[in-house]
């Protein structure tokens, strides 16, 4: 299992790596800023914190490199049931943070097992898939649907954790795309959801909290109440414009510090990086992001079986899916989901959990070639 | 292990989609940093800047004793946060501050700076009115007190005219540049000393320049200057003279002035009926403005520059000075008066029926017998005297900072010629040469030419301030003799037996004096029986001592008849007023706050 040989070393995805690690030091960096109190010294707590994540995060990567991602399909339903179980746990027993309960504490440290859960299940999806030799028809499907999908999607919803809820819908819409369906069953999809639409819209609306239909509301119309509801779009924009070309500096932006960004640290950080970093700064970390989304891609062109070609694509779905809604939501174009950036977002769970992820994206890199093995 | 070849197509497309992603997101941050990236910055350094205006204490105004006539006062207001406050309660919180409710609503719903700057609501609580808020306030989130500094006329209506009045900026003010560091919502002078010297009163205005956070919480100092109190000055006035002369009026209408002849200073200047000044000081109400405005007395029109009445007698001084520097007579000159004088069909009567006898120019400035002046001045001609009047700086304005003032009148042969296309008679000599007739003065006018007469010759302009360097505007080119023959008649107006003006007689010091009565209509009647507003006017002006002048006045009242009985009075209670001891003025004028 730990047969750690030179070609190993050698086909190792330094590119994905080093990406990550940028834009993690990156995330500290902003997180620095975006925590300093005007005038006073930056609250040691966040970055420090951040710091210490970030090496235990490195730690858990080489340790998930260390054998082959093969095994993952093998125990796909030990981690599947583990993670209901925690999920079920949160529910029951969950510290509240923020208005919703998604954390659990051991001891000293509480960590948010939705992080966790959300690469379980793209390990639990693909080893499912993988396992399936036919194109999917609706009893397929349908049968995926209500034993991988719908368990987590309520526990999830029920938290209420929206962001992870709909990262885990899309997931397994953007997978089941991916693995291919049959014609007819993709064209009805098509034609039941624009039906249904209104219908599920409806039972959504009235299941979401006060505070999530604000962000909708303020999504469609900011302007509607701009010191309400479209107070943190607004918020958020002005910063992002306000670093104009390039930028007002690393500690000189304001809208962070002085608190006219909400969670600054952690959903809203791309807008305080922007605001320091201008244009120039911003379409360098999206050139990064650009990079370690398509080099997924590629890992899963790349994979030598199925399983870790859906892997694979599993996990750039859920990077790429993370990054547009948190990105566009701090430029206004897309509503005001709590998700965190990957790799950037204050946030010790999320860290770790999407350097495993990429861990295991740098593992199948690695091991593509077959007769290694 | 490969049975199904990796469907490269469905990877292809989903690269497809993701590019087009990251083309969107950076069209999206061209957009906003590069288009609107400039006024992003803006909002951005608004957004987090304040600026806090800190008044400044205006400068305190002092009589000439250094006895202070205004005060800045603390009081309250109520404002609103409007980002904190609840539409919903503004019925209720109407009711509580006794405002209409759309005022209130137009208030708190008007377009601020900030949604975190209070926005003013009512000024000037009482106190009985604060604490009701104070105990309230929880009902009402968003509601606070503020403390103003509000100017205190410790007089009242003592001076108003003089001392003036703070407003906001009206709307011309508002546009024009000179105004420009004025807060919108900071008071000014805007009436007397306090506008003629608000430049300096106002003192320099502190500013505060914060870094706010996203709740308008003040996080750091970054910038302050510390506002500059407004300079103090001291006005030339005497505010025991002030008072002495405004209480002897009661409410009757006219205006007094009083100058100091050797410098121009005026001592006191009054216009009854007056206003009190403090009704403006935290924003005059709308009530008490259309009061102001509409009171037939005129209260806002200051009297002593703006009203221009015939002199009457006391433009016999002039006459006297006119024919004495021409010629026309002297000390021995004598004429007989018969009750009146008939010239071709019409009689001019004198104001005593029965006559006055033979009298020379002393004796007839003492019983000011108008016989007399028709000859004095048909001798010298009125020509003659209409230079001399303008001389003593008749028909035109004084030059006192105060604006409006209105000029007078001083008639002759060329003016009328000119003005009514016909050439000058006779008869129009002798009634001007007493006064009547076209000849127009205002009280600051006499006041000067008394004050003129007193010092033999010098014309200042008459200035406010205690401190500042006398203007004088000319000396006369007239002999001392002259001066002291007219100074011991007009003692004698007030000193001697059968003089008009034994009213203005004190005990204090020698007073010398000139009645006036000035004709509303020509029938003369007892005006005992008459209707106030058919009563002539009543003047008198008058100098104190008559050995060594050191105040100088002149008192009008309107439609108060006869000169002697009620100007006269007046001028002696000034005139006493003014020569009392520093420390008995504080006493005069202590008013109880």
């Amino acid at each position: 299992m730990f047969n750690i040989d030179r070609r190993l070393i050698r086909n190792f995805d330094w590119i994905t790596f080093s990406i990550i690690i940028v834009i993690s030091l990156i995330g500290i960096m902003t997180i620095f800023s975006a925590t300093r109190q005007p005038g006073d010294a930056p609250q040691a707590s966040f970055y420090i914190k951040q710091i210490v994540w970030l090496l235990i995060s490195i730690c858990a990567l080489i340790a998930i490199i260390s054998f082959d991602y093969i095994w993952l399909g093998r125990i796909a339903l030990v981690l599947y049931i583990a993670g209901i179980v925690l999920l079920v746990i949160v529910l029951i027993s969950g510290r509240t943070g923020m208005g919703a309960q998604r954390w659990i504490s051991i001891g000293f440290f509480s960590f948010q097992p939705s992080e966790f859960f959300k690469l379980i299940f793209i390990i639990m999806l693909a080893n499912y898939f993988s396992l399936q030799r036919e194109t999917l028809d609706t009893f397929a499907l349908l049968r995926v649907f209500f034993m991988i999908v719908c368990i987590p999607f309520l526990l999830l919803f029920k938290q209420p954790d929206l962001g992870t809820a709909v990262v885990v819908l899309l997931i397994f819409i953007s997978v089941s795309l991916a693995r291919g369906l049959q014609k007819k069953l993709f064209v009805s999809l098509i034609i039941i959801g624009m039906v249904s639409l209104p219908f599920i819209g409806n039972i959504l609306w009235t299941g979401l909290k006060d505070y999530q239909k604000n962000r909708l509301i303020a999504f469609i119309d900011p302007q509607a109440d701009p010191m309400g509801i479209g107070y943190h779009i607004n918020q958020s924009k002005i910063a992002i414009g306000s670093g104009e070309l390039t930028g007002k500096g690393f500690l000189k932006g304001t809208q962070g510090p002085f608190r006219f960004l909400p969670e600054k640290h952690t959903d809203f950080i791309f807008a305080v990086y922007a605001e320091e970093r201008g244009f120039v700064g911003s379409i360098f970390l999206l050139f990064l992001y650009f990079v370690l989304v398509l080099r997924g891609l590629d890992t899963a062109r790349k994979a030598k079986d199925e399983f870790g070609r859906l892997l694979a694509l599993g996990i750039t779905f859920m990077f790429s899916i993370y990054f547009f809604v948190n990105v566009g939501m701090t430029l206004g174009i897309m509503p005001v989901v709590g998700i965190p950036l990957p790799f950037m977002s204050y946030g010790g769970t999320a860290l770790l959990s999407n350097f495993i992820s990429a861990g295991v994206l740098i593992n199948i890199r690695t091991r593509r070639f077959s007769l290694f093995y | 292990m490969q049975t199904d070849r990796p469907d490269t197509e469905k990877i292809t497309l989903s690269a497809y989609l993701i590019i087009l992603g990251f083309v969107i997101l950076v069209l999206r941050l061209w957009q906003l940093q590069i288009l609107q990236g400039s006024e992003m910055r803006k909002v951005s350094e608004t957004n987090r800047l304040r600026v806090i205006g800190v008044p400044a204490p205006r400068g305190i105004i002092f009589d000439r004793n250094n006895i202070p006539l205004v005060r800045n006062t603390p009081y309250f207001c109520a404002s609103v946060i409007p980002q904190e406050f609840n539409r919903a309660d503004i019925t209720d919180l109407a009711r509580l501050l006794d405002v209409p409710e759309t005022d209130l609503y137009d208030r708190v719903t008007r377009k601020a700076a900030s949604p975190f700057t209070p926005v003013r609501i009512k000024e000037g609580l009482t106190f009985s009115e604060v604490s009701y808020i104070e105990a309230r306030r929880s009902d009402f989130p968003g509601l606070l007190i503020e403390v103003e500094t509000s100017r205190e006329y410790r007089y009242g209506d003592i001076g108003a005219h003089l001392i003036g009045y703070l407003g906001k900026l009206n709307p011309r003010q508002s546009k024009d540049p000179s105004f420009k560091d004025v807060p919108p919502e900071a008071f000014i002078g805007q009436w007397g000393a306090e506008k003629l010297y608000d430049k300096s009163l106002r003192g320099t205005a502190g500013q505060r320049i914060i870094e706010v956070d996203a709740v308008g919480r003040e996080i750091r100092l970054l910038y302050e200057t510390v506002p500059v109190k407004g300079s103090d000055i001291t006005l030339s006035m005497d505010i025991a003279v002030q008072k002495e002369a405004e209480d002897a009026f009661a409410g009757r209408a006219g205006a007094f002035v009083a100058i100091k002849p050797d410098t121009g200073e005026i001592l006191g200047l009054v216009s009854s009926p007056s206003f009190d000044p403090n009704k403006f000081a935290k924003g005059i109400s709308y009530d008490d403005w259309q009061t102001l405005m509409e009171d037939k007395k005129l209260p806002m029109l200051n009297r002593a520059i703006q009203s221009q009445y015939p002199p009457g007698s006391t433009f016999k001084i002039i006459t006297a000075i006119a024919a004495l520097e021409a010629g026309a007579i002297d000390t021995g000159t004598k004429f007989e008066c018969k009750g009146g004088l008939n010239y071709g069909k019409w009689r001019f009567g004198c104001w005593q029926k029965k006559g006055h006898n033979v009298l020379s120019i002393h004796r007839a400035l003492v019983e000011s017998c108008d016989v007399f002046f028709y000859e004095t001045g048909r001798r010298a001609g009125f020509d003659k005297v209409a230079e001399v009047a303008r001389l003593f700086g008749l028909g035109t304005e004084t030059g006192i900072p105060l604006g409006n003032e209105k000029k007078g009148l001083i008639p002759d042969s060329h003016w009328k010629l000119e003005t009514k296309k016909t050439p000058w008679f006779l008869g129009e000599t002798f009634i001007n040469s007493i006064g009547q007739g076209y000849v127009l003065t205002t009280p600051i006018q006499l006041a000067v030419m008394m004050s003129a007469v007193a010092n033999n010759g010098h014309i200042y302009q008459p200035t406010l301030l205690r401190d500042a360097p006398p203007a004088l505007v000319r000396t006369l080119d007239i002999s001392p003799d002259t001066f002291e023959i007219v100074k011991d008649a007009l003692k004698g107006v007030v000193n001697e037996p059968g003089g008009t003006g034994h009213a203005a007689h004190s005990a204090m010091a020698a007073v010398g004096g000139k009645t006036g009565t000035a004709q509303v209509v020509g029938i003369r009647k007892d005006s005992k029986y008459l209707a106030e507003r058919f009563r002539d006017h009543a003047w008198f002006v008058a100098f104190a001592p008559v050995e060594k002048p050191e105040i100088a006045l002149s008192v009008f009242v309107e439609h108060g008849g006869h000169g002697g009985s009620a100007a006269a009075p007046i001028a002696k209670k000034a005139v006493e007023a003014y020569l009392l001891s520093a420390d008995k003025k504080k006493e005069l004028v202590n008013v109880q706050h």
